[in-house]
């Protein structure tokens, strides 16, 4: 008696009850479809997430002051929604950055700071080019990734010593100066609300299109950045402190431990101000949220998808069984013909491993065109898991058997006699 | 005398055993049937015929006594030596049919084939060979509901010879069928009989049905009461029911 044979059997057994096969299948169709769904949405998620997260940088951990009990809040100032200002007190002073520098030498690198002055204009004659004025300190370049094309960044100098000094992108040299012009040592002039301020020019940056504020503008309009030393940049602002800064840490050292220590550093600078704390956030935490929440939410998925196909799995049976019962004459005319119990139990396991494998099948198709479409609305790409398809067809096989078995063996036990008897 | 087919002796079936209703069914049978005999045993209904039939086509044991088939002991044998023997030794033909409703008339008569693990192109070429004898070779892809009555047994008494067995049971053939058909069954079994010579045993309440056998073996409340050689079997052709 071959395999073959009895796959004969059960799908000719299946075909004369499709409707009842098909509401069989349901429950392992469901589980199987929800579990290579999520894991398909999971994977494209945190592979797009961990890299773009990646791509900002590791070695980061950003320092925000923020009002009290705001933990819940991500991010920095401008995510806030408290009305609340800060108090110059209340901010981090260049004083306490220094301090700060000096205390952790040995495991800071740098540390970036930047102050948004606002938009403005970059005119000379009928040649223009729309700006954002930010103000950077030495270490804004290695944070935020900007990428020279010649000359240099603002220097620490620059800022001691305020200097009116700027660092354009390559679109705006393209905008401003005529082909073959080396921009470095220009002047440029930037139009303010109120006033006319020129610096000059010190390094050029690529301007990189950012993939989540794409610009309609055309490219001759693209709003760019212009750096100019973080000094020069506060001297009309409200406040001579920080709110904010990232810092750089050294190669080597361990990000996750090295952020509490910033934490209980300061913890106890702000240990008297009952208003304010700073908020210590790195990369690393970042992803490792996202991937725990992602963990979560698979596990979540994993519960229902076990309870489906438990409960697919109890259907099977059940289905199954009534077969025994509705076949028992059939099964005592196969007995008298010569079957064996062994054949009996395997031509019912088979029938039951394959109403299990259908659903399966049936299952990563709608899981994968879910999975796709989900990844799709998210707006990254769906990756499919090979391993998931595996071993979901290889689970469903599982319960197949297990839930198969204890009706095959009924069929099997079944005595000739009594079978042949049963009307 | 020819060769001994089935050779039973003190044989003694209770069921219920060690329960207060235990009941004694069969109560020391002796008989043996010889190589190529038709025969029949005749009963009412009660009087143990079929449990009679289920121990002589291995589908159940005798609580004492010795059945030899063939000379081997049947009280010995596993339940998948049973299985092996049903399937090569005896060809069942039931009061009901008992066809495979799913599968076609073919598929039918090719299932002991299956069993005893031939291979499909012979499985095919002899059950088409056992329809056409019966036949049914017009038929042989209907499925069992798209068949009379009489054909259905038809098929079934192909099914029993596909294996070639040494005997073929049959239990009350014609006991769902009106006369004619009844009569085209009954001829079969003579045509088999005498064609192939396989062993036949005709289990049956009808003593016209019976007066068609080489002899008659009767049975009454558990024992063989009565035994008679009938010298005109083949000639008594008349009268089915």
């Amino acid at each position: 008696m071959h395999l073959m044979e009895n796959i004969v059997l059960a799908l000719a057994a299946l075909q004369a009850n499709k409707m009842r096969a098909m509401l069989t299948m349901i429950g392992i169709v469901i589980g199987i479809a929800s579990v290579i769904a999520i894991v398909s949405i999971g994977n494209s998620l945190t592979t797009s997430i961990t890299e773009t997260m990646e791509s900002m940088g590791a070695n980061k951990i950003m320092v925000s002051i923020r009002e009290r009990g705001e933990e819940g809040r991500r991010g920095g100032p401008g995510m806030s929604g408290s009305e609340e200002e800060p108090e110059e007190s209340d901010l981090l002073s260049d004083d306490d950055l220094e301090t700060f520098m000096e205390h952790f030498s040995d495991k800071v690198e740098t540390i970036s700071l930047s102050y948004s002055v606002g938009s403005a204009k970059a005119q000379d004659g009928r040649l223009y080019a729309n700006v954002n004025v930010t103000g950077a300190n030495d270490g804004y370049a290695t944070a935020n990734n900007v990428e020279l094309v010649s000359g240099r960044f603002i220097a620490e100098k620059d800022v001691k010593a305020l200097k009116k000094v700027a660092v354009v992108s390559d679109r705006l040299v393209d905008n401003m100066f005529t082909a073959g012009t080396d921009p470095l040592g220009q002047e440029v002039k930037i139009y303010y609300d109120e006033t006319i301020e020129t610096y000059t020019i010190v390094g050029v940056y690529e301007y990189e299109a950012s993939d989540f504020a794409p610009s309609s503008a055309s490219e001759k309009d693209t709003t760019t950045s212009l750096y100019i030393p973080i000094s020069l940049a506060k001297q009309d602002a409200e406040t001579e402190n920080y709110q904010s800064l990232t810092v750089i840490t050294k190669t080597g050292v361990e990000v996750a431990f090295f952020s509490e220590e910033l934490e209980t550093y300061f913890d106890k600078i702000y240990e008297r101000n009952t208003d304010w704390e700073a908020g210590v956030m790195n990369m690393e935490s970042a992803i490792d949220n996202m991937t725990s929440m992602l963990n979560t939410v698979s596990i979540a998925v994993a519960v229902i998808a076990a309870i489906s196909l438990l409960v697919g799995g109890i259907g099977v049976m059940n289905i199954m069984l009534v077969s025994v019962t509705e076949r028992t004459r059939e099964i005592g005319t196969r007995k008298a013909l010569g079957a064996r119990s062994s054949y009996i139990r395997a031509q019912f396991i088979v029938e039951s491993v394959i109403i299990c494998v259908f659903g399966g099948i049936i299952g990563i198709i709608l899981g994968l065109l879910i999975g796709a479409l989900g990844a799709n609305l998210l707006g990254y790409p769906a990756t499919a898991s090979a391993a998931v398809i595996v071993i979901s067809v290889s689970v469903t096989v599982l319960i197949g058997i297990f839930f198969g078995y204890y009706p095959a063996n009924k069929a099997a036990k079944l005595d000739p006699i009594e079978a042949l008897r049963y009307e | 005398m020819s060769e001994i087919m089935i050779d039973i002796r003190n044989l003694v079936k209770k069921v219920f055993i060690g329960s207060p209703n235990e009941l004694k069914i069969l109560k020391n049978i002796t008989m043996t049937i010889h190589k190529g005999e038709f025969v029949s045993i005749v009963g009412a209904s009660g009087s143990g015929k079929t449990t009679l039939m289920n121990v002589i086509g291995a589908l159940d044991r005798p609580t004492s006594g010795e059945y030899l088939l063939e000379g081997e002991a049947m009280q010995e044998k596993s339940d998948n030596d049973l299985s092996d023997i049903r399937n090569k030794k005896i060809g069942f033909v039931f009061q009901t049919f008992n066809l495979i409703p799913r599968n076609s008339a073919l598929k039918n008569v090719e299932l002991p084939m299956l069993y005893a693990g031939i291979n499909r192109h012979q499985r095919m070429q002899r059950a088409k060979e056992l329809l056409e004898l019966v036949g049914m070779s017009e038929r042989m892809y209907h499925l069992p509901n798209e068949l009379s009555g009489g054909e259905k047994q038809r098929v079934a008494i192909s099914r029993a010879l596909s294996n070639d067995p040494a005997i073929v049971l049959a239990d009350e053939p014609t006991g769902a069928l009106d006369s004619v058909t009844g009569r085209v069954v009954m001829d079969l079994f003579h045509k088999v009989h005498e064609t192939k010579g396989t062993t036949v045993v005709l289990i049956t309440h009808n003593y016209e049905l019976a007066e068609e056998t080489e002899r008659i073996l009767t049975i009454k409340d558990g024992r063989i009461v009565d035994e008679k050689k009938n010298p005109h079997s083949s000639l008594a052709k008349s009268g089915v029911e």
